[in-house]
Parts: C-alpha cells; sequence; structure tokens
C-alpha cells in the first residue's frame, strides 16, 4: 500500500513540477531571444505575472458565444496538463502512465486541439475560421510524421508505453544509432509545428496574414486567456519532456530510485529545460518564418526522416 | 435459436406487408414494431456470444431449389454482425417514428423499411450461395426503392440508376464467384465449400470477384462512386441503415469468404486488402473535405471508415498467414469492433442531419450556422459524434484505431520485406486519415452548429422531437461507454476471433478480471495499454479543479460584448468563414495531386461591375480513371450492337443455328 501512496505521491509532484515550470521555459525562450536580438528581453518570471494578471480580470465573451467557447479553455488545459504529467521527466514511475501509451498521449493532444478548432470557429469571425483552419491542416501533417517517429521507437523497443521506452534506453547502451538521429530531428520539427513555433507559426505576431494559433484565440481575454496561453506553455513543456524523455533519459529515476535519486532526476530534468530553451531561441532567431503553403514541405521533410530512420533500422537489424 | 430468429425476421416481412395494407395511419406502430423486433434479434444475437461458446446451429428449410433446400446457420461471425446490424436497426426505426411524421411520402419508405431489415438479417444467418445472393439481391433492391422514395428532387432518380447498376454488377460479381467456388458439382452449400475450398488461380478468381461485389456494396475505392450518390438520396434514417449498416453486410461477406470459406490464403491477399483499405481511408476523407452538402459529406466519410476496417482484416490476414495468431486477433478485433463503432456513429451522425434537415429543411452547410443555439440537445449528440468519427478519446472510435495501430506496430515481426516496408506505410496513411478526420468533422461541426446563421431557415430553426433525440441520445451513450469499457464489446469479438483464428483476444488470454475491465491491454502490459475511464476521470476531476481554482482564486465575472473581431467586426454573416474557404488549405495541400484541383480568379477591370469571381474545379480520379471509360465501351459497343436491332427473320434464324453449332461442338469437345 505504502509503494501505491508513494507512486501517488511522485505522480502529484509531477503534476506540481510541469504546473510550475511551464511558464519559466517560455519566459526563458522569450528572454534569450530578446538577448539575441540585442534587447534587454522581459524577466523570466514575466510569463508568471501575465497569467496572474489576465485570471483577475473579468472575462469579455462575445453575445453568441455558446458554451463550447466558454468550456473549451479548462478542457485544453487540463487535457495538456495531464498529457505533460504522464512523460517522466524526472521518475518512470508513475501509477497514471499505463492509462495513455504514446498514441493515446497523442490521442489526447488531438482531442485538446479540436476542441480549440471549435472555439475558433464558435463566434463566427473570420480570424478564427482562418486559424481553425490552417490549424487543422497543419495537424494532419504532423500526425503522419509523428507516427513514423512513434513507429522507429516501437520497432526498436517493442513497446509505446512512455516509462518501458525510457527505461530501455537507460538501462541499455543505444549508443548513438542513425534512425534515432533521424527520429529525433523528425520528432523536432513535429514538435515545433505543433506548438507554433517559427519557422510554422510566430507566437510573437499577430499579422493577419501569418497567424495561425494566434488566430484561433483572438477573441479571448481574461481568465480564459490566461488558461489558452497557460495551455500553449504547458504544451511547449510536453514536447521538450518528451523528446528528452525518449532520446535523452539520462537523470531519470528508476522505478526502485531514493530520495536522493529524485532530486537529481528533477535538477537533470530542469537542467534539460534550460538546454532545450536556449537551442529553441537560438534556432528561432537564425530562421525566418515561412509562408503557410511552404508547412507541408516542412512537414514533408519530417515524414520523410522518419520513413528512412525505420528503413535505416530495419537495414541495420538485418545486417 | 435459429427458428426464433427467422420467426423473428419473418414479423419483420410481415410488417412491410402490413404497412402495405394499412397505409400511412400505421407509421408508428410499424417503426415501433421494428424497435422491438430488432431489439429481439439483438438481445438474442448477444446472448449467443455471451453464453460460452456455443456450437454453430444450422437449420434446412425444405424451400429454394429443389435440389438444394435453403440453409441457415448462425455462428459467432452471424452472430456479432446481427447484434450491429440489429443495434443500427433498433435505432433507425426509432428515429424513424418521429422522422416519419415529416416525410412528403412516408408510403414510399414504410412498407420497404423492414423488409430491408429483414434482407439484411437474412444475408447474415444464409449458409448457402442460392439463399445468400436471394437474400442480398433483396437487400440491394428494397434500398433502391428507398434511395427513390423521394424520386422527384433533382439528382434522385440518377442516384437510384447508379446504385441499381452497381448493385446488379456487385450481383453478378458475387454470382461468378460463389459458381466458381461451388465447382463443377454445383455444391452451393456453404460447408461443402469450406470443406473442399478452391485453390490455384480459379480460387484466385473467385476472391477478385468477391472483392468486386462486395467491395463495390461497402463502398472500396475505386468502387465507391456510386456511394455518395445514394446513401444521401434515401430519407436520413435509411441513410443511416445503408451506410452505417449495410456497408457492414458487404464487411460480413468479405470476411465469411476470407477468412472460412478459403482455405490458407497467400499473403498477397492481405496485402491487397491493405492496399485497397489505405487508398479507402485516405481518398474517403479526402473526397469528405471537400463537400458542402452534409449528408454526402458524411457518405464519403463512410468510404473512410471501410477503409480503416478493411486495413484490419488485411492486418489479420497477413499475421493469420504466417502464424502470428495473437496479432492476427487483435487486429480482427480492432476491424470487428470498428465495424460496430462506425455503425453507432455513422447512424448518429446521420440521424443528426436528418434532425437538421427537418429543423432548416437544409443539407447545405453553406447555408447553416449556429445551430447549436437553436438545437441545443442535437448540438450536443453531434458534437459526441463527431469527436468519436475523429478518433479521439476518450471516445469509442478511438479504441479501435488504438488497436489497429498496436498491430500496424507489430509488424516487423512479419518476414516479408514487402510488408515489413509495407506496413508503415500503411500506418502513416492510417494517421493522416484519423488527422484528415478530425479537420473534416471540426469543419462540419463548426461551420453548421457554430458561427452565425447564414440563412433565415438556420436562424428560425426549432428543437426536434423525442422519438429523434432519443434515438440519438442512446447511439451517443453507446459510444462513450465502449469508448470508456471497450471490454464490453470486445467480450463477444472474443468469442468470434475464437471461432476464426481458434485463438481468443490475447488481453483476454487469461480470464476477464478487474484490470481488463479497467484497462485495454491487448498484448503485454510493459508494450501498451489504454485506459478511457482513467483519462476521463482525471480530465473530468483536473477541470473541475482548474474551473474551481480559477473561479476562487482569480475572476468568475463575465461580461458580455459584441465580438471584438480585430476591432472591426462586420454583422454580415457573409463574412464568416464558409466550408469551402475552410477546406481550401487541404485542397491546395492534397487536392492539387488528387484531384487536379485548379483555381481561376475572374478579377473584373476597373470600371466593370461584374461581381469578381473564383472558380474551382476538381476531378475525381475514379470516376476518370474507371467508371468514364466503362460507360465508354458500355456505349461503344451498344452502338455497334444497334445494327443487330433490324435484321430479317432470316438472318436471325441463321444466328440461332450458328450459336446451337457452337454450344454442341464446345460440349462435344469437353466430353
Amino acid at each position: 500500500m505504502s509503494a501505491l501512496l508513494q507512486a501517488t505521491l511522485l505522480q502529484l509532484i509531477q503534476l506540481l513540477i510541469v504546473l510550475l515550470l511551464a511558464p519559466f521555459l517560455t519566459g526563458q525562450v522569450r528572454w534569450v531571444k530578446a538577448r539575441m536580438l540585442g534587447r534587454r528581453g522581459p524577466p523570466l518570471l514575466q510569463p508568471y505575472r501575465d497569467l496572474a494578471k489576465l485570471l483577475r480580470k473579468e472575462a469579455v465573451v462575445a453575445d453568441n458565444a455558446s458554451w463550447i467557447y466558454r468550456s473549451a479553455p479548462y478542457v485544453i488545459f487540463a487535457l495538456l496538463w495531464l498529457a505533460a504529467a504522464l512523460v517522466p521527466i524526472f521518475s518512470t514511475r508513475l501509477p497514471m502512465s499505463p492509462a495513455a501509451d504514446l498514441i493515446a498521449l497523442v490521442g489526447l493532444l488531438g482531442s485538446a486541439r479540436f476542441l480549440l478548432a471549435l472555439a475558433g470557429m464558435d463566434i463566427g469571425t473570420s480570424f478564427g475560421g482562418i486559424g481553425s483552419s490552417r490549424e487543422m491542416m497543419i495537424a494532419s501533417l504532423a500526425e503522419p510524421a509523428m507516427l513514423m517517429v512513434i513507429f522507429t521507437v516501437a520497432l526498436f523497443i517493442h513497446s509505446t508505453s512512455i516509462p518501458s521506452i525510457a527505461e530501455f534506453v537507460l538501462g541499455n547502451a543505444v549508443g548513438i544509432r542513425v534512425s534515432f538521429a533521424l527520429a529525433l530531428i523528425s520528432l523536432t520539427m513535429v514538435a515545433i509545428a505543433e506548438t507554433a513555433r517559427i519557422p510554422v507559426d510566430n507566437p510573437a505576431t499577430h499579422l493577419e496574414l501569418t497567424m495561425v494559433h494566434e488566430a484561433m484565440v483572438l477573441e479571448y481575454s481574461g481568465r480564459h486567456l490566461a488558461l489558452i496561453e497557460a495551455a500553449s506553455m504547458m504544451q511547449l513543456l510536453f514536447y521538450v519532456s518528451l523528446i528528452s524523455g525518449i532520446f535523452v533519459p539520462w537523470g531519470l529515476a528508476g522505478p526502485n530510485a531514493t530520495p536522493p535519486l529524485l532530486l537529481l532526476g528533477i535538477a537533470s530534468y530542469f537542467a534539460k529545460l534550460v538546454v532545450a530553451g536556449v537551442l529553441l531561441a537560438l534556432f528561432e532567431t537564425s530562421i525566418a518564418k515561412m509562408r503557410v503553403f511552404r508547412v507541408s514541405e516542412f512537414l514533408g521533410v519530417s515524414l520523410l526522416l522518419g520513413l528512412l530512420a525505420t528503413v535505416f533500422l530495419y537495414v541495420s537489424h538485418s545486417l | 435459436m435459429l427458428i426464433f430468429i427467422l420467426a423473428a425476421i419473418a414479423t419483420l416481412i410481415g410488417a412491410g406487408l402490413l404497412a402495405a395494407a394499412l397505409g400511412r395511419s400505421a407509421s408508428t406502430a410499424v417503426y415501433g414494431g421494428c424497435v422491438v423486433v430488432c431489439l429481439a434479434l439483438a438481445a438474442m444475437a448477444l446472448w449467443f456470444l455471451l453464453n460460452g461458446v456455443h456450437p454453430p446451429q444450422d437449420l434446412v428449410l425444405p424451400i429454394g431449389l429443389p435440389w438444394l433446400s435453403a440453409h441457415f446457420r448462425i455462428d459467432a461471425l452471424s452472430a456479432w454482425f446481427m447484434l450491429v446490424v440489429d443495434l443500427g436497426g433498433a435505432a433507425a426505426a426509432l428515429f424513424g417514428i418521429g422522422y416519419g411524421r415529416h416525410e412528403a411520402e412516408p408510403m414510399r419508405v414504410l412498407p420497404f423499411f423492414p423488409v430491408f431489415l429483414a434482407a439484411m438479417n437474412l444475408v447474415l444467418i444464409a449458409d448457402d450461395a442460392f439463399v445468400f445472393l436471394l437474400c442480398w439481391e433483396s437487400m440491394s433492391l428494397s434500398s433502391w426503392l428507398l434511395v427513390l422514395a423521394n424520386h422527384r428532387q433533382p439528382g434522385n432518380a440518377r442516384a437510384a440508376l447508379v446504385y441499381l447498376i452497381m448493385a446488379i454488377f456487385g450481383t453478378a460479381c458475387l454470382l461468378l464467384a460463389f459458381g466458381i467456388m461451388a465447382g463443377f458439382e454445383g455444391a452451393y452449400g456453404f460447408a461443402a465449400i469450406r470443406a473442399h475450398p478452391v485453390s490455384g488461380w480459379l480460387g484466385g478468381l473467385a476472391l477478385v470477384l468477391i472483392l468486386l461485389g462486395a467491395g463495390s456494396k461497402a463502398g472500396l475505392v475505386p468502387l465507391h462512386a456510386w456511394l455518395p450518390l445514394a446513401h444521401p438520396a434515401a430519407p436520413s434514417h435509411v441513410s443511416a441503415l445503408m451506410s452505417g449498416v449495410m456497408t457492414k453486410v458487404a464487411i460480413y461477406a468479405v470476411i465469411r469468404v476470407m477468412f472460412d470459406l478459403s482455405g490458407r490464403l497467400p499473403w498477397g491477399w492481405g496485402a491487397i486488402l491493405l492496399t485497397l483499405g489505405a487508398a479507402s481511408a485516405v481518398l474517403g476523407l479526402l473526397y469528405a473535405l471537400m463537400q458542402t452538402d452534409i449528408k454526402v459529406l458524411l457518405a464519403y466519410s463512410t468510404v473512410e471508415n471501410i477503409g480503416i476496417i478493411t486495413i484490419g482484416l488485411g492486418l489479420a490476414l497477413v499475421f493469420k498467414v504466417n502464424g502470428l495468431m495473437s496479432l492476427s486477433a487483435v487486429a480482427l478485433a480492432a476491424a470487428l469492433f470498428h465495424v460496430l463503432n462506425h455503425a453507432l456513429f455513422k447512424s448518429l451522425l446521420f440521424f443528426g442531419s436528418g434532425a437538421i434537415l427537418v429543423a432548416t429543411g437544409e443539407r447545405d452547410m453553406e447555408r447553416l450556422g449556429g445551430l447549436i443555439h437553436r438545437l441545443p440537445r442535437t448540438a450536443v449528440l453531434f458534437l459526441i459524434g463527431s469527436a468519436a468519427i475523429s478518433a479521439l478519446p476518450p471516445f469509442n472510435g478511438f479504441v479501435s484505431e488504438w488497436l489497429t495501430f498496436q498491430a500496424i506496430l507489430n509488424s516487423p515481426d512479419l518476414p516479408q520485406w514487402a510488408l515489413k516496408f509495407g506496413v508503415p506505410l500503411i500506418g502513416a496513411a492510417l494517421a493522416l486519415a484519423a488527422a484528415l478526420a478530425a479537420a473534416c468533422f471540426v469543419r462540419a461541426y463548426g461551420i453548421t452548429f457554430l458561427g452565425r446563421p447564414r440563412s433565415d431557415a438556420a436562424a428560425k430553426a426549432h428543437e426536434v422531437e423525442g422519438s429523434m433525440t432519443a434515438a440519438m441520445s442512446i447511439l451517443a451513450i453507446l459510444c462513450v461507454t465502449l469508448g470508456l469499457v471497450p471490454v464490453l464489446a470486445l467480450m463477444p469479438i472474443s468469442a468470434v476471433v475464437q471461432q476464426l483464428l481458434a485463438t481468443p483476444f490475447p488481453g483476454f488470454a487469461d480470464g476477464v478480471t478487474a484490470t481488463e475491465w479497467l484497462y485495454l491491454v491487448p498484448l503485454s502490459a510493459t508494450s501498451s495499454s489504454y485506459s478511457g475511464i482513467t483519462v476521463l476521470l482525471v480530465v473530468t476531476a483536473v477541470t473541475l479543479a482548474v474551473v474551481e481554482g480559477v473561479h476562487r482564486r482569480g475572476s468568475a465575472r463575465i461580461r458580455r460584448s459584441p465580438a471584438w473581431d480585430c476591432g472591426f467586426p462586420d454583422p454580415r454573416p457573409e463574412t464568416q468563414y464558409t466550408a469551402a474557404s475552410f477546406a481550401q488549405p487541404l485542397r491546395r495541400v492534397f487536392g492539387t495531386l488528387v484531384f487536379r484541383a485548379r483555381e481561376q480568379v475572374d478579377m473584373p477591370p476597373p470600371g466593370d461591375f461584374r461581381p469578381a469571381r473564383l472558380t474551382v474545379t476538381m476531378i475525381d480520379p475514379a470516376w476518370e480513371a474507371f467508371y468514364a471509360p466503362i460507360s465508354g465501351i458500355i456505349n461503344w459497343l451498344a452502338d455497334r450492337l444497334n445494327a443487330l436491332q433490324y435484321l430479317t427473320i432470316r438472318r436471325y434464324l441463321s444466328m440461332v443455328f450458328i450459336a446451337l453449332i457452337l454450344l454442341l461442338s464446345f460440349v462435344a469437345l469437353r466430353g
């Protein structure tokens, strides 16, 4: 019984950690980007202040908004929070992880996206429609690529359960494999598209013709906007956790870890977040945003890399 | 028990005759009777599946061909499909009680509806080729009459004609296929066919014909072109039956022949099923995305779902051929589960479109909008159907697609290199189809139910009556329940899998305990697991906690105001995104390749008061590649043969003579 209690405690700690660190990651990316562009940049705590301020404001809702528009922010935030809590970040011992494997996680994100796209169309403004339409197009290109990455991993490890994957990579000297590197690049490209980062979308702009994610949530205000913003921060954190959990799980505490090892796990996760944030900022400052219809080429490359990863794995198995 | 089933089916036929005699006053009684009989049939099928391992039951009636009699048989496979058919049938009849009142000519529907249900049930329990074909043809003809119900509406007569041609084509293929399978001795009983399966190129030819015949009824690409014409033309509850249920009877025929009546098949057949399935899944949705008529959209999405089922069947076949029985069981269970799921949510969505049609008189999405305020109950139920068909957790569509993915992810165990490389591509196609389905139904729901009304009819719509929402609610509850507790469906499916593959669903190998009710673990706990109920409970708890926390700590105030819209709101509903504009990015990305979509902008010069125009042209590659050449050949032949119409009697007699000589010499040579 105490084992279950411990596991539940770990799960609760993880829920708290992802909640606390999600705004930090976004703030850090913004700060590093500003520094690289020669600006001083907002302080690292700015996203927390923004969210707190938005939460206290009243929500202005359009006259013809339905219950979908009003409930979507809460459900979307809950879905993404849960998704981020299901990826092992400091310990592979998570009692909730059997509830959803990698494919089910993709499904949870799909549910959140479905709701967000509907919320974008609820008021009946043209911006909401353009955002929803483009978001669904990008998702339809990203999902096959994501599946090819999952396929490569499952092919190698014979599992789609994320703790099993992380434990396998930890326990075996996987070394540097060509197919894993290709899958890593492919998954990173998917993550960039799904989290609406440059070059697919620009989280900092409100220019009509290029908006995707921001166009969908244009009408939101007050606490609704705070939750939508927090959900996108959570999504960024989710992808960073997923990539680090599959490809660089070192530092993760195993199933029978002692408290010091768990603390080490948390520290290493924090370090990974910082590195990922710097890398993302570096990438975003060094590349220009592409036209919406170039996204299909970008994600097509990602799909082909995923396919190549599978083929390389077959070839290396048969040699 | 078989005698009870036959009696129930006879009651259905009787109800049809009664309806013809009594006229429209019997409408409620006939639909109500159909509900009761269908529920009884479904209960019998479920009882058969759940009560341990039943031996199949046989029954021979002394009717039909004198030397053959009529053979009937129920086994786990027929019982499963009977459950699907009668659940869909009961819901459609319940919906029909209310929907029938709005029918312009109810007597064109009422007598044929119970007969259609009876014919579908009879196909499932037929145990010889003669009864099977007879019932199959009755099913086609009764549904053809139902397609003609609104024959005065433009386009419906043509749809019915195309449907009739395709149905005759399909039955002809099946007739030839069973002729080959029966062999020269003419052993038409399924037991005899099972005992001596034909092999070699004749067996292959029979399977091709079965795929053509049943595939055209199921709507597999490239034989799908009739389906989006005929299914929407029928009244909505019949559309639900045709799309959700009748296509499953065709799937039943494929499973019956490929998994039961044929002996060991080469793996190539699995590859063919996989290819056809993947093509149907992706193309069906791309077509659906371009439609603005909501019923046509739903019909095209049926093509996609049939594709998903076919992918599952193909996987089951290739695993079976290679002796990987537990993986084969997972794939087959996924396909059978999706058969039920699609019947549930497609019926739900067609009922929803029927409710919209009753409330507004419109099927064109471009003239709808904002219905969530006018039809609040239908809006919730249609949303559940849309989420379920888009394979989103925690609904039922996700579980069957998840199981299919689990089977796909284990394809590296296959020894054939073509399959090792091919199946991942099928998986990518399936993922693409799932994502496109989400896009398609965001579009369908968003344009129809959200935003502002685009016509007066939509602005003044009223919620439909109780029996229609009741039918939709029951299906929606089933969609949610089977998503949360998939073991409910997988227990009866396990009996079917046991019958066809001699192994149970591998997740239930150690019996069904509390763990199986909570978690779906198809292969092993370390490889993959899913629990819809946990996901739902946790998401609900977290959502409520967030609502509570935000409202308590932050603010709970709401202020209503006009939409902001970047500071330039335009009150006219025409400024909203339309269904066509929503599909435009996807048309640009996928359509230029598949449909050769072209956009032409006609911008008048300054001073010219013509409105600017954007014309989009698209072609259906299946029409271009298959239907157009075939119809061209038929026309050409007809023109040539026209000369035969005006010959003299002498020439006709000489032709008869020549034909006789040829036939006699053929017989002499064979003897």
